[in-house]
């Protein structure tokens, strides 16, 4: 076994991988082999490290120096200074503080400092594509203790008692989940994992697959061990090319050590899993269309009960869990169900990843303690909005979840504090929005979403979720009618009590949490035909006031000829003809066009 | 994988490897490697170092470097860093006084006190 004196770690996640990290590896391992370091450093490809805004991320052990934003020629200097010379190259170490040192070790960057890493924990530490480091940071360890130190009732029972609830958005208690399909008769049952993340700009489960793989898995095993199953089934969507890669690698390696397959550990307990790819239809996140689209059928819901841990895939009792629930499975088993209730709030144990995105400075990957207040995780670890720009409000839940404005940004993330305040815990996905959002058009973005995504199967779903996204079509577009804010609420209050799935349930809520804290937008537009964030461009109104020279500059830029005007006198825009591509402003040197 | 013995074996093996990742390493090996360190012979010192620790499968051991610390006619200098302990500055290293202090100093924690800095200022 070779000792390395250091190891470059680069990010290979989805993010990083984007931004080049592949180009990065390639030059490294060149640069190492030219100046015979090959034998001393060792280059590691690792998930991700949640940082996604800042990569290509490369971080240097046994220093623990993170490198961010590292372009292909910043990889000599770090070869030359750094790893030769031991002088870290002080330009590219990340710097999230205003502080005139930057940190050179990434336990003290403000990004990661207020976070608590369980669900992420190898995420950017190990090599996914080794099971050897999964092993070396307690892999595996949790499968055998449960296998041989544990009934199939003790694990459940830890299960329960840590309050461990589901990561996918219901927060249903997974150790009653399980308990119900352990009680389940059946000589056949399965244990499944919903990969099928679809809400728009989240990515926790996606990083989770990436980069932690092997805890997966095992977690699964367990579940199966609990629950008398022996056949899992990974649900994951084929736009995960690098997930599911590294998944099937991760397979084959525990295949072939035996931690999958027949008499794991010497036990009778034998446990395989298979993979299925989903074709991006939102819907199949849904349990009974996923179990529908795993058996080859169309991937629609169908009424409960039966629940699926009575009567789920194949017709056999079925547990469904979400990546990150399994995520957090081994380390339970491993420091018990009294260490992970002691994170957290009192009825949401533990700790949440949320993917942050939208208007905010460090988009990426967070993992906090549930009962953080939202405050801190928007300005403290997502480092604000960008530009000075005032928050707004920002969406949780997705297309199932709401708007929470910032005047309740002191709320405690927990599953019961968010649903009271209209929004929900969802899967994770955070989109900042900042003061440039019509919260109107974001309602009819999600709503479009929902949209498209309906199955069809139900009524209430498949035409009065169209209808609504009618109305809010009119609306942006100022032709918002008296009476249009109460029949959307009526066909919300409807369609949330008739629709037959989760999705259609929830589709009404982006409208119902703006409405709620955002009605003077929507009667701004309605009324006054007016977009009070200046976003519905038909709302828009372009006009050149007296600050006007004459330069022309304007008619020159304007793609439809509605600028008239002679030179050095002030110019006119026809609105009857402008298209309010905003062309003319971004000309102008003087301050004259503005925006309204 | 037949029994837990055999994943504790992995784990073991493999942990080694990993060392250098954790939170928590131990002992740290540190060269001084800016110009004058190399030009006084620092690589050749940091290879020994890094082949002893190998051989006797030392654990919680991580060798790196860093710049100069402004003794310059003093290198090949190296510093050993251990938890709970002041830092031991070695002067002056070749590759043949690093087997010395791997053994005495690293797994048997006593300094070497004729290779430090004391005693090479002392002279």
């Amino acid at each position: 076994m070779e000792l390395y004196r250091a190891h470059v770690l680069v990010c290979g996640g989805t993010g990083c991988t984007s931004s080049g990290s592949a180009a990065l590896i390639e030059r490294f391992d060149r640069l190492l082999a030219d100046n015979g370091l090959a034998k001393e450093i060792k280059i590691v490809r690792t998930g991700c490290f949640g940082l996604c805004e800042a990569g290509p991320i490369v971080i240097v052990y046994p220093e623990g120096t993170f490198y961010s934003r590292v372009k292909v020629e910043d990889v000599d200097e770090i070869v030359s200074e750094h790893l030769i010379k031991g002088r870290p190259v002080r330009r590219l170490i990340h710097s999230d503080t205003a502080s005139p040192t930057a940190p050179t070790s990434l336990n003290h960057i403000q990004f990661y400092e207020k976070q608590r890493r369980v669900a992420l924990r190898n995420c950017g530490v190990i090599d996914p594509e080794n099971i050897d480091e999964y092993i070396a940071f307690d892999g595996y360890q949790a499968l055998a203790k449960a296998l041989t130190e544990m009934t199939p009732e003790g694990v459940i029972d830890q299960m329960k008692k840590s309050g461990l609830r589901g990561r996918g958005g219901g927060g249903f208690p997974t150790g009653l989940k399980w308990e119900f399909a352990y009680k389940s008769k059946s000589k056949q049952k399965y244990v499944c994992c919903n990969a099928d993340e679809g809400d728009p700009g989240a990515f926790m489960d996606r990083s989770v697959l990436e980069g932690d793989p092997h805890a997966v898995l095992e977690a699964m095993a367990i579940a199966g061990y609990a629950i008398g199953a022996n056949e899992g089934w990974i649900y994951v969507r084929a736009e995960y090319p690098i997930a599911v890669k590294r998944l099937n690698i991760a397979i084959e390696q525990a295949r072939a050590y035996n931690l999958l397959g027949e008499n794991i550990f010497g036990t009778d307990f034998s446990f395989n899993i298979n993979i299925r790819l989903g074709a991006g239809a939102f819907v199949c996140g849904e349990e009974t269309a996923l179990m529908a689209s795993i058996e080859g059928r169309r991937g629609e819901p169908r009424p409960r009960p039966p629940f699926p841990a009575v009567k789920g895939l194949f017709d056999s009792p079925t547990i469904l869990n979400n990546v990150e629930t399994y995520a957090n499975v081994c380390q339970i088993i491993l420091n018990g169900a009294d260490w992970f209730a002691s994170m957290g709030a009192e009825k949401s144990k533990g700790t949440k990843v949320f993917a942050l995105g939208g208007k905010i400075n460090n988009t990426g990957l967070v993992e906090i303690e549930m009962g953080t207040p939202l405050r801190e995780i928007i300005f403290d670890i997502g480092g604000g909005i960008p530009g000075g720009k005032a928050f707004k409000a920002v969406q949780t839940g997705g297309p199932s979840g709401g708007c929470i404005p910032s005047s309740l940004i002191d709320t405690p993330i927990e599953y019961d504090s968010l649903i009271a305040i209209g929004s929900m815990m969802g899967s994770g996905g955070m989109i900042v929005m900042d003061e440039d959002n019509c919260m109107v058009d974001i309602a009819r973005f999600f709503l479009d979403f929902t949209v498209d995504e309906s199955c069809g199967k139900c009524p209430p779903c498949r035409i009065g979720t169209r209808r609504m996204l009618e109305i809010l079509e009119r609306i942006v577009e100022g032709k918002g009618e008296e009476g249009d804010i109460e029949k959307l609420e009526t066909l919300a209050k409807n369609i949330k009590a008739t629709a037959l799935c989760g999705l259609g349930q929830t589709a009404p809520n982006p409208v119902l949490s703006t409405l709620r804290y955002f009605r003077d937008e929507y009667e701004a537009h309605i009324k006054e035909k007016r977009c009070p964030a200046g976003h519905c461009q038909a709302l828009l109104r372009y006009t050149i006031n007296e600050k006007c020279v004459g330069c022309t500059a304007c008619a020159k830029a304007c793609p439809v000829q509605c600028i008239s005007g002679k030179v050095k006198e002030r110019h006119a825009i026809d609105q009857s003809r402008c298209v309010k591509c905003g062309q003319c402003q971004a000309k102008c040197r003087f301050g004259a066009v503005e925006r309204g | 994988m037949k029994t837990l013995a055999e994943l504790q074996a992995i784990r073991d093996r493999a942990r080694a490897q990993v060392e250098l990742r954790r939170d928590d390493a131990g002992t740290r090996v540190v060269v001084g490697m800016a110009t004058c360190g190399i030009a006084a012979g620092a690589r050749p010192v940091m290879l020994r170092f890094v082949e002893e620790i190998n051989k006797r499968a030392l654990k919680d051991v991580a060798v790196s470097q860093t710049g100069c610390i402004g003794m310059c006619r003093l290198e090949p200098m190296v510093e050993i860093y251990t938890p709970g302990a002041e830092k031991v500055t070695y002067v002056k290293v070749t590759p043949e006084m690093v087997g010395r202090i791997v053994a005495e100093h690293i797994v048997n924690g006593s300094i070497v006190a004729e290779y430090t800095i004391g005693a090479a200022e002392g002279k």
